[in-house]
């Protein structure tokens, strides 16, 4: 527990200073090709100066710089920048995992083959690609959940702070790097005891419910879930709309605020509405916690997306920057999806 | 920072405007092409049609001469006296007292029946369905239940007084003068009878756990939660209405079988404890239920009291219809509550 404590004073250190330098210079960094006013935060802005790293050749496959690490205290210190689109403002962003040579089957089939990919904080990194192009399988390796399915085989390294997360012990792993799903899926329980759950060691009852009733009222704040439902915690979670559930299963998983947030494709289930309020919720949510979504829809994408990585065939095939993988792709591949030649 | 404003139109495209499809005009219904109607089938169609009502109203009337019948009789034959006085062995029909032993003997081999097999089927169900591996065993598994299942209450009756005849378990029941292992008795009686709700139970619990998508599971995994915790606190109190179905039809299993009463309770008159303590006695002593009372006292036993077999027999129908009504509340109840939690969307 206590690297725990540690690590979560240093995020809402980190969050104190983002806070501090938004309010004096809110559109400082933002990039001149923007016409229209930006939305309230578009950069964090950590306590560090940003160390910049040359960009490295082709971003998908060459070697990413380590970041230096001593253990799980000092990590998520170090920040890394693509510079990729030279015409962007660098991004000050800590990175927070890292995938090197990622390689996943099933039963022997390919589903990704060697990516690599790094994954920082004040950022959203969207993976966009059609059906069937490991997006998803991706994303559930970066908690282990592809551990799951009994066929699955995994080669290369995914690094969380700097360890090896095969090394971590898996529950400790998912708490740090939580999961939000497609299908909105609350627990049959009431909205306090879903959040309470995700707080409570295992199967345990303890601590209390009086004990955790403020820090699952600030999770559910956090989430963006109403007053009236932060008045009335004892309601059924399932008796909620589609997107009150969906926000709940967020409130759910960054209520251990865990270091990285995983969405597979959270507002595919859910109606135009809930959709905007999830993805001001997303963009308000990378400043406390790296935020990797999957998505099928590409406007979402480039709605929230800091960084966008298209992948095709199990591939990485293209990573960049929003910007520049929507307006500027590299790769005939991305560009066909892109304008929606296939997918 | 908390204002949410929309996405601006350069970070965020205007979705472009798909033509909507277009607008079917609704089809004038034409003279020549009348709605289907089963008069202009063939004949033999037809024929099927007519087998198919009558059938449904076929099965109406047995249903309601069936309650009917036991009603007229129940009525006119049962009273508080019979319910609340004990049965006495007699011929004479004025003189053989009540049904309050049988009621009785229902209600606790009952109790024994299902508490041995809720437990056991769940942890069955909870096996099969989250663990199930090795596949063969849990195929072995399947095919144990479907055989508990579908063998004769009479035959389990009689393996049972084989197994329970035996010296190192006469703890259940008692020794008969001659020193051999009486082997009937409530606790014996109720170890049977909770094999025969056991597939019931198996099956609700199975049936309620596969209904609980997979990505549920995997919401708890991803919280970092272990297997068995997100068994104990997700999927238990998701399956209770399931666990609750299979246990009231489980009962309702218990409460009519008759073989196994006869073979293993002793069918007596009236609940003969053994030894001196007053609830263990009971327990280890021999009894009734109400089809074995309706079953001896009917035309078909001794024929002692045929009127007071059908008041017994109607109790007896109103406790099965009691809790066949319970299993629809339970499952009505389980569907509000469970709401989204259902199948579709299955990861």
């Amino acid at each position: 527990m206590t690297e725990r404590t540690i690590s979560r004073s240093a995020d809402a250190a980190a969050a104190a200073a983002a806070e501090a330098a938004r309010a004096e210079a809110p559109a400082a960094s933002e990039p001149e090709t923007l016409v229209q006013p930006p939305p309230p935060v578009r950069r964090i802005v950590v306590d560090h100066a940003p160390t910049i790293v040359g960009p490295p050749a082709d971003g998908a496959t060459a070697p990413w710089p380590h970041p230096a690490h001593s253990g799980p205290a000092a990590n998520g210190r170090s920040t890394v920048s693509n510079g990729k689109a030279a015409d962007k403002a660098v991004v000050p962003a800590m990175e927070r995992m890292r995938c090197e040579g990622v390689g996943i089957s099933y039963a022997g089939k390919p589903a990704v083959r060697d990516v690599h990919l790094p994954v920082a904080q004040g950022e959203v990194l969207a993976l966009i690609g059609p059906s069937g192009c490991g997006k998803t399988t991706l994303l559930r390796s970066l908690n282990r959940l592809t551990e799951l399915t009994d066929s699955a085989e995994r080669t290369g390294a995914i690094l969380l702070d700097g360890e090896d997360i095969d090394t971590l012990e898996v529950t400790h792993l998912r708490r740090r790097v939580s999961m939000v799903f497609q299908q909105p899926n609350p627990f049959p329980m009431s909205v306090f005891d879903n959040v309470a759950y995700a707080l409570r060691e295992q199967g345990s009852r303890k601590p209390s419910k009086a004990e955790l009733h403020a820090e699952v009222v600030d999770a559910i704040t956090r989430a963006g879930l109403s007053d009236e439902i932060v008045a009335n915690l004892d309601h059924p979670a399932l008796r909620l709309s589609g997107g009150q559930q969906q926000r709940l299963c967020i409130a759910r998983a960054i209520a251990t605020r865990p270091e990285v947030l995983l969405l597979d494709e959270p507002c595919s289930a859910l109606d135009p509405i809930s959709t905007t309020i999830i993805e001001d919720l997303i963009l308000r949510l990378r400043e406390e916690v790296a935020v990797v979504i999957v998505t099928h829809n590409l406007q979402q994408a480039r709605r929230i997306a800091d960084r966008v990585g298209f992948m095709y065939l199990g591939e990485l095939v293209e990573y960049g920057t929003a910007d520049q993988v929507f307006e500027a792709p590299v790769h005939e591949r991305t560009r066909s999806y892109i304008s929606g030649a296939f997918g | 920072m908390a204002t949410t404003t929309p996405p601006t139109p350069s970070a965020a495209p205007v979705r472009p405007a798909t033509p909507l499809p277009p607008r079917r005009t609704p089809t004038v219904k034409a003279k020549t092409a009348p709605k289907d109607s089963w008069r202009t089938w063939p004949l033999r169609d037809r024929a099927g049609l007519a087998l198919c009502w009558a059938a449904g109203i076929f099965f109406c009337l047995v249903a309601a001469s069936i309650v009917l019948y036991m009603l007229y009789k129940g009525v006119t034959q049962l009273s508080l006296d019979l319910l609340v006085s004990s049965p006495e062995s007699s011929q004479d029909q004025t003189k053989s007292g009540g049904i309050l032993d049988p009621i009785l003997g229902t209600l606790i081999l009952t109790t024994i029946g299902i508490a041995l097999a809720a437990p056991l089927g769940v942890t069955v169900a909870l096996w099969l369905t989250e663990y199930g591996r090795p596949r063969w065993l849990a195929r072995a598994v399947e095919i144990s239940v479907e055989i508990i299942a579908g063998t004769p209450s009479i035959v389990l009756a009689i393996f049972g007084l084989i197994v329970f005849s035996q010296d190192f378990l006469s703890f259940l029941s008692f020794e008969a003068t001659g020193g051999g292992v009486f082997g009937r008795s409530f606790f014996i009686a109720g170890a049977v009878m909770s094999l025969i709700a056991l597939p019931l139970v198996v099956g609700a619990t199975r049936e309620a756990l596969q209904s609980i998508p997979g990505h549920v599971r995997e919401a708890s995994y991803a919280l970092g939660k272990t297997k068995a915790a997100t068994i104990r606190r997700v999927l238990l109190p998701a399956i209770r209405p399931g666990i609750a179905t299979g246990s009231v039809l489980g009962m309702g299993r218990i409460v009519g079988d008759t073989a196994i009463v006869i073979v293993l309770l002793g069918a007596t008159v009236q609940l003969e404890a053994y030894g001196d303590t007053p609830v263990l006695g009971t327990l280890r002593g021999t009894g009734s239920t109400l089809t074995s009372y309706v079953y001896q006292n009917s035309p078909a036993g001794e024929g002692g009291s045929p009127d007071k077999a059908y008041a017994a027999a109607f109790v007896l129908l109103l406790i099965v219809l009691a809790l066949n009504f319970s299993v629809d509340l339970i499952a009505a109840g389980g569907r509000r509550s469970r709401g989204g939690l259902s199948d579709r969307g299955k990861a």
